[in-house]
Protein backbone atom coordinates (compact mmCIF):
# COMPACT_ATOMS: atom_id res chain seq x y z
CA UNK A 1 0.00 0.00 0.00
CA UNK A 2 2.99 2.02 0.92
CA UNK A 3 4.46 1.39 -2.18
CA UNK A 4 0.92 2.92 -4.35
CA UNK A 5 1.46 6.28 -2.33
CA UNK A 6 4.97 6.73 -3.21
CA UNK A 7 4.22 5.82 -6.94
CA UNK A 8 1.55 8.67 -6.79
CA UNK A 9 3.99 11.11 -5.53
CA UNK A 10 6.47 9.95 -8.18
CA UNK A 11 8.41 12.84 -9.44
CA UNK A 12 7.28 15.48 -6.32
CA UNK A 13 9.78 13.69 -4.38
CA UNK A 14 12.93 15.86 -4.97
CA UNK A 15 16.24 13.92 -5.06
CA UNK A 16 18.47 17.43 -5.82
CA UNK A 17 18.49 18.63 -2.04
CA UNK A 18 21.82 18.17 -0.79
CA UNK A 19 22.24 16.64 2.56
CA UNK A 20 22.62 18.98 4.98
CA UNK A 21 22.21 18.73 9.19
CA UNK A 22 21.22 20.14 12.30
CA UNK A 23 23.78 23.11 13.13
CA UNK A 24 25.14 23.46 9.27
CA UNK A 25 24.20 26.94 7.32
CA UNK A 26 21.98 26.98 4.67
CA UNK A 27 21.31 29.72 2.01
CA UNK A 28 17.65 28.65 0.71
CA UNK A 29 16.52 30.14 -2.62
CA UNK A 30 13.11 30.62 -2.53
CA UNK A 31 11.00 30.95 -5.36
CA UNK A 32 7.76 33.59 -4.92
CA UNK A 33 5.31 36.32 -6.63
CA UNK A 34 5.43 39.50 -6.39
CA UNK A 35 2.38 41.86 -6.24
CA UNK A 36 -1.18 40.84 -6.04
CA UNK A 37 -3.13 38.00 -6.98
CA UNK A 38 -3.98 36.65 -10.41
CA UNK A 39 -2.60 38.06 -13.56
CA UNK A 40 -1.04 41.45 -11.51
CA UNK A 41 1.23 38.71 -9.74
CA UNK A 42 3.03 38.41 -12.95
CA UNK A 43 6.78 38.90 -11.51
CA UNK A 44 8.75 35.66 -10.25
CA UNK A 45 11.65 36.76 -7.94
CA UNK A 46 14.19 34.32 -5.97
CA UNK A 47 15.08 35.19 -1.95
CA UNK A 48 17.98 33.59 -0.21
CA UNK A 49 16.76 32.77 2.70
CA UNK A 50 20.22 32.18 5.12
CA UNK A 51 20.45 30.32 8.12
CA UNK A 52 21.34 28.17 10.64
CA UNK A 53 19.58 24.87 10.35
CA UNK A 54 17.42 24.23 13.69
CA UNK A 55 15.59 20.88 12.92
CA UNK A 56 14.93 18.61 10.26
CA UNK A 57 11.49 16.68 10.86
CA UNK A 58 8.92 14.02 9.37
CA UNK A 59 9.80 11.72 6.08
CA UNK A 60 8.43 11.39 2.55
CA UNK A 61 6.68 13.99 1.09
CA UNK A 62 6.11 16.24 4.93
CA UNK A 63 9.69 16.64 5.40
CA UNK A 64 10.73 19.81 6.60
CA UNK A 65 13.77 21.35 7.72
CA UNK A 66 13.58 24.80 10.15
CA UNK A 67 16.12 27.38 9.09
CA UNK A 68 16.38 30.17 11.61
CA UNK A 69 18.52 33.59 11.41
CA UNK A 70 19.08 36.79 13.07
CA UNK A 71 17.73 39.42 10.56
CA UNK A 72 17.85 43.42 10.40
CA UNK A 73 17.40 44.47 14.05
CA UNK A 74 18.20 41.96 15.67
CA UNK A 75 14.57 40.44 15.13
CA UNK A 76 14.89 36.70 14.80
CA UNK A 77 13.17 34.92 11.96
CA UNK A 78 12.43 31.07 11.37
CA UNK A 79 10.70 30.12 8.36
CA UNK A 80 10.17 26.52 7.81
CA UNK A 81 10.90 24.67 3.96
CA UNK A 82 8.85 21.49 2.74
CA UNK A 83 11.91 19.53 1.36
CA UNK A 84 9.46 18.45 -1.67
CA UNK A 85 8.31 21.87 -2.24
CA UNK A 86 8.88 23.16 -5.87
CA UNK A 87 9.33 26.97 -4.27
CA UNK A 88 12.74 25.59 -2.90
CA UNK A 89 15.03 26.14 -5.69
CA UNK A 90 18.26 25.75 -4.23
CA UNK A 91 19.92 24.42 -1.03
CA UNK A 92 23.74 25.50 -0.77
CA UNK A 93 25.62 24.15 2.31
CA UNK A 94 27.64 27.41 3.56
CA UNK A 95 29.19 25.53 6.92
CA UNK A 96 28.96 22.50 8.43
CA UNK A 97 28.15 22.56 12.01
CA UNK A 98 29.12 19.92 14.85
CA UNK A 99 25.96 19.84 17.53
CA UNK A 100 25.18 17.03 19.72
CA UNK A 101 21.39 17.06 19.44
CA UNK A 102 18.94 17.05 16.64
CA UNK A 103 17.22 19.94 17.39
CA UNK A 104 18.21 23.00 18.61
CA UNK A 105 15.91 24.74 20.04
CA UNK A 106 17.84 25.69 23.05
CA UNK A 107 19.56 28.48 19.97
CA UNK A 108 16.30 30.18 20.65
CA UNK A 109 17.47 31.07 24.34
CA UNK A 110 21.02 31.66 23.27
CA UNK A 111 21.86 36.03 24.39
CA UNK A 112 24.54 36.89 21.98
CA UNK A 113 26.26 35.50 19.51
CA UNK A 114 25.69 31.71 18.51
CA UNK A 115 28.49 29.74 18.27
CA UNK A 116 28.55 26.48 16.66
CA UNK A 117 32.15 24.44 16.13
CA UNK A 118 32.81 23.13 12.50
CA UNK A 119 32.16 19.72 11.24
CA UNK A 120 34.96 17.90 9.21
CA UNK A 121 33.96 14.81 7.92
CA UNK B 1 -22.74 10.31 -14.41
CA UNK B 2 -19.82 8.09 -14.24
CA UNK B 3 -18.46 5.96 -11.29
CA UNK B 4 -15.40 3.40 -10.28
CA UNK B 5 -15.20 1.04 -7.25
CA UNK B 6 -11.79 1.61 -5.35
CA UNK B 7 -9.91 0.80 -2.34
CA UNK B 8 -8.48 3.69 -0.01
CA UNK B 9 -4.96 3.68 0.36
CA UNK B 10 -4.15 6.65 2.53
CA UNK B 11 -2.88 9.98 2.41
CA UNK B 12 -0.26 12.34 1.77
CA UNK B 13 0.65 15.23 0.10
CA UNK B 14 1.32 16.76 -3.17
CA UNK B 15 2.45 20.37 -4.47
CA UNK B 16 -0.03 22.13 -6.51
CA UNK B 17 1.64 25.94 -7.86
CA UNK B 18 3.53 25.28 -5.15
CA UNK B 19 1.06 25.18 -2.41
CA UNK B 20 1.11 21.66 -0.38
CA UNK B 21 -2.40 19.95 -1.15
CA UNK B 22 -3.76 16.91 1.05
CA UNK B 23 -4.68 14.02 -0.85
CA UNK B 24 -6.24 10.60 -0.49
CA UNK B 25 -4.65 8.35 -2.29
CA UNK B 26 -7.84 6.11 -4.14
CA UNK B 27 -6.60 2.61 -6.10
CA UNK B 28 -10.12 2.51 -8.49
CA UNK B 29 -10.52 0.21 -11.02
CA UNK B 30 -10.41 -1.37 -12.90
CA UNK B 31 -13.99 -2.08 -13.35
CA UNK B 32 -15.77 -4.01 -15.44
CA UNK B 33 -19.61 -3.86 -16.52
CA UNK B 34 -21.33 -6.69 -15.83
CA UNK B 35 -24.80 -6.09 -16.11
CA UNK B 36 -26.50 -3.26 -18.04
CA UNK B 37 -29.83 -2.40 -16.17
CA UNK B 38 -32.22 -0.24 -18.27
CA UNK B 39 -35.84 1.83 -17.68
CA UNK B 40 -37.45 -0.67 -19.61
CA UNK B 41 -36.68 -3.82 -17.97
CA UNK B 42 -35.68 -2.80 -14.46
CA UNK B 43 -37.38 0.43 -14.05
CA UNK B 44 -33.85 2.84 -13.53
CA UNK B 45 -30.31 3.10 -16.03
CA UNK B 46 -27.93 1.82 -14.20
CA UNK B 47 -24.51 -0.13 -14.47
CA UNK B 48 -23.41 -2.69 -12.80
CA UNK B 49 -19.54 -3.18 -12.24
CA UNK B 50 -17.40 -5.60 -10.75
CA UNK B 51 -14.43 -5.13 -8.91
CA UNK B 52 -11.45 -7.18 -7.91
CA UNK B 53 -11.48 -11.01 -9.38
CA UNK B 54 -11.54 -13.47 -7.59
CA UNK B 55 -11.20 -17.04 -8.73
CA UNK B 56 -14.36 -19.21 -9.65
CA UNK B 57 -14.41 -21.34 -6.40
CA UNK B 58 -15.20 -18.64 -4.17
CA UNK B 59 -18.32 -17.91 -6.01
CA UNK B 60 -21.52 -19.78 -5.47
CA UNK B 61 -23.80 -21.24 -8.30
CA UNK B 62 -26.14 -18.46 -8.98
CA UNK B 63 -23.40 -15.81 -8.99
CA UNK B 64 -21.30 -17.83 -11.35
CA UNK B 65 -24.33 -18.13 -13.65
CA UNK B 66 -24.73 -14.09 -13.56
CA UNK B 67 -21.33 -13.41 -14.04
CA UNK B 68 -21.52 -16.50 -16.56
CA UNK B 69 -23.90 -14.90 -18.63
CA UNK B 70 -21.95 -11.50 -19.30
CA UNK B 71 -19.18 -13.34 -20.09
CA UNK B 72 -16.83 -12.15 -17.41
CA UNK B 73 -14.52 -13.38 -14.80
CA UNK B 74 -16.23 -13.49 -11.44
CA UNK B 75 -15.81 -10.33 -9.38
CA UNK B 76 -15.25 -9.84 -5.16
CA UNK B 77 -17.50 -6.36 -5.60
CA UNK B 78 -20.82 -5.63 -7.51
CA UNK B 79 -22.06 -2.37 -7.14
CA UNK B 80 -24.73 -0.22 -9.46
CA UNK B 81 -24.14 3.16 -10.62
CA UNK B 82 -26.96 5.41 -12.01
CA UNK B 83 -26.02 6.55 -15.77
CA UNK B 84 -28.34 8.29 -18.26
CA UNK B 85 -27.72 6.16 -21.12
CA UNK B 86 -26.05 2.63 -20.54
CA UNK B 87 -26.47 1.62 -24.21
CA UNK B 88 -22.60 3.69 -24.45
CA UNK B 89 -21.34 0.40 -22.48
CA UNK B 90 -21.02 -2.59 -23.11
CA UNK B 91 -21.25 -5.54 -21.26
CA UNK B 92 -17.96 -6.40 -20.47
CA UNK B 93 -15.97 -3.61 -21.14
CA UNK B 94 -13.68 -2.57 -19.14
CA UNK B 95 -13.25 0.86 -17.33
CA UNK B 96 -10.36 2.59 -15.61
CA UNK B 97 -9.24 5.85 -13.82
CA UNK B 98 -8.72 7.32 -17.48
CA UNK B 99 -12.55 7.71 -17.53
CA UNK B 100 -11.93 10.64 -15.27
CA UNK B 101 -9.48 13.46 -15.67
CA UNK B 102 -7.40 15.51 -13.20
CA UNK B 103 -9.44 18.82 -11.90
CA UNK B 104 -12.62 17.28 -12.34
CA UNK B 105 -15.03 17.23 -9.12
CA UNK B 106 -15.99 13.58 -7.65
CA UNK B 107 -18.31 12.48 -5.25
CA UNK B 108 -16.19 10.09 -2.80
CA UNK B 109 -18.77 7.46 -0.75
CA UNK B 110 -16.87 5.41 1.67
CA UNK B 111 -17.75 3.43 5.32
CA UNK B 112 -16.52 5.06 8.31
CA UNK B 113 -14.63 3.45 11.14
CA UNK B 114 -16.39 1.54 12.88
CA UNK B 115 -16.27 3.04 17.35
CA UNK B 116 -18.26 0.15 18.40
CA UNK B 117 -21.01 1.55 21.41
CA UNK B 118 -19.84 4.86 21.57
CA UNK B 119 -20.47 7.71 24.54
CA UNK B 120 -22.30 10.73 24.41
CA UNK B 121 -19.11 12.32 24.22
CA UNK B 122 -17.92 10.72 21.34
CA UNK B 123 -21.10 10.06 19.46
CA UNK B 124 -21.82 13.75 19.82
CA UNK B 125 -19.55 15.96 20.53
CA UNK B 126 -21.25 16.69 23.98
CA UNK B 127 -19.25 18.81 26.57
CA UNK B 128 -18.96 16.28 29.08
CA UNK B 129 -18.63 17.49 32.84
CA UNK B 130 -15.53 18.82 34.54
CA UNK B 131 -12.63 16.52 35.17
CA UNK B 132 -10.99 17.66 38.45
CA UNK B 133 -11.98 19.66 41.11
CA UNK B 134 -14.31 17.36 43.12
CA UNK B 135 -16.06 16.47 39.98
CA UNK B 136 -17.67 13.15 39.82
CA UNK B 137 -19.44 13.56 36.58
CA UNK B 138 -17.11 13.57 33.97
CA UNK B 139 -18.09 11.81 30.45
CA UNK B 140 -21.82 11.56 31.37
CA UNK B 141 -24.92 13.04 28.68
CA UNK B 142 -26.43 14.63 31.74
CA UNK B 143 -30.02 15.02 31.66
CA UNK B 144 -32.10 13.85 29.11
CA UNK B 145 -35.37 15.55 29.66
CA UNK B 146 -37.47 17.82 31.68
CA UNK B 147 -40.33 16.86 35.10
CA UNK B 148 -43.79 16.14 34.94
CA UNK B 149 -44.08 17.97 31.62
CA UNK B 150 -43.65 15.91 29.63
CA UNK B 151 -42.68 13.06 32.23
CA UNK B 152 -40.83 10.97 29.32
CA UNK B 153 -37.69 11.45 27.35
CA UNK B 154 -38.41 12.91 23.65
CA UNK B 155 -37.78 10.19 21.21
CA UNK B 156 -34.78 10.60 18.93
CA UNK B 157 -32.69 12.11 22.02
CA UNK B 158 -29.28 11.93 21.55
CA UNK B 159 -27.09 8.96 23.56
CA UNK B 160 -24.64 6.42 23.68
CA UNK B 161 -24.62 3.62 21.14
CA UNK B 162 -23.09 2.10 17.90
CA UNK B 163 -21.25 4.80 16.29
CA UNK B 164 -19.54 4.34 13.08
CA UNK B 165 -19.39 1.80 10.51
CA UNK B 166 -22.12 3.89 8.32
CA UNK B 167 -21.99 4.87 4.38
CA UNK B 168 -20.78 8.60 4.35
CA UNK B 169 -20.51 10.82 0.73
CA UNK B 170 -18.32 13.11 0.60
CA UNK B 171 -19.48 16.01 -1.77
CA UNK B 172 -17.08 17.58 -4.51
CA UNK B 173 -13.56 16.72 -4.09
CA UNK B 174 -11.32 17.80 -6.38
CA UNK B 175 -9.11 15.30 -8.53
CA UNK B 176 -5.21 16.45 -8.19
CA UNK B 177 -3.81 13.85 -9.94
CA UNK B 178 -4.52 10.41 -11.63
CA UNK B 179 -2.10 7.72 -12.08
CA UNK B 180 -3.07 5.66 -14.98
CA UNK B 181 -0.41 3.01 -14.81
CA UNK B 182 -1.16 2.20 -11.14
CA UNK B 183 -4.56 3.08 -11.55
CA UNK B 184 -4.22 5.41 -8.31
CA UNK B 185 -6.89 8.32 -8.16
CA UNK B 186 -5.70 11.47 -5.51
CA UNK B 187 -8.86 13.15 -4.50
CA UNK B 188 -8.10 16.70 -2.37
CA UNK B 189 -9.12 16.13 1.46
CA UNK B 190 -9.79 13.35 2.99
CA UNK B 191 -12.17 10.44 2.55
CA UNK B 192 -14.26 8.66 5.39
CA UNK B 193 -12.80 4.99 6.29
CA UNK B 194 -10.02 2.82 7.42
CA UNK B 195 -6.78 2.29 4.42
CA UNK B 196 -7.89 -0.60 2.55
CA UNK B 197 -11.37 -0.19 2.37
CA UNK B 198 -13.94 -0.25 -0.02
CA UNK B 199 -14.74 3.46 -1.80
CA UNK B 200 -17.16 4.72 -4.45
CA UNK B 201 -15.94 7.41 -6.81
CA UNK B 202 -18.58 9.41 -8.44
CA UNK B 203 -18.73 12.60 -10.98
CA UNK B 204 -20.07 15.35 -8.66
CA UNK B 205 -23.71 15.17 -8.79
CA UNK B 206 -23.83 18.71 -7.49
CA UNK B 207 -20.92 20.41 -8.09
CA UNK B 208 -21.32 24.39 -7.78
CA UNK B 209 -21.69 26.15 -10.93
CA UNK B 210 -18.53 28.23 -12.24
CA UNK B 211 -18.74 31.75 -11.52
CA UNK B 212 -19.45 34.52 -14.20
Amino acid sequence: MDALIRAIEGEQIRKDIPEFRPGDVVRVHVRFVEGGKGEKAARERVQIFEGVVMKIRGSGMGKTFTVRKIAAGGVPVERIFPFNSPAVKKVEVVRKGKVRRAKLYYIRNIKGKLKIKERRD
Amino acid sequence: MKGLIGRKIGMTRLFVNDVSVPVTVIKAGPCVVVQKKSRETDGYDALQLGFEEIPERKVNRPMLGHFKRAKVKPFRILKEFRVENPDEYEEGQTLDVSIFSEGELVDVTGWTKGRGFAGAMKRWGFRGGPKSHGSKFHRELGSTGQHTEPARTFKGKKMPGRYGNERVTILNLEIVKIDRENNLIAVKGGVPGARGSLVLIRSANKAPKPKQ
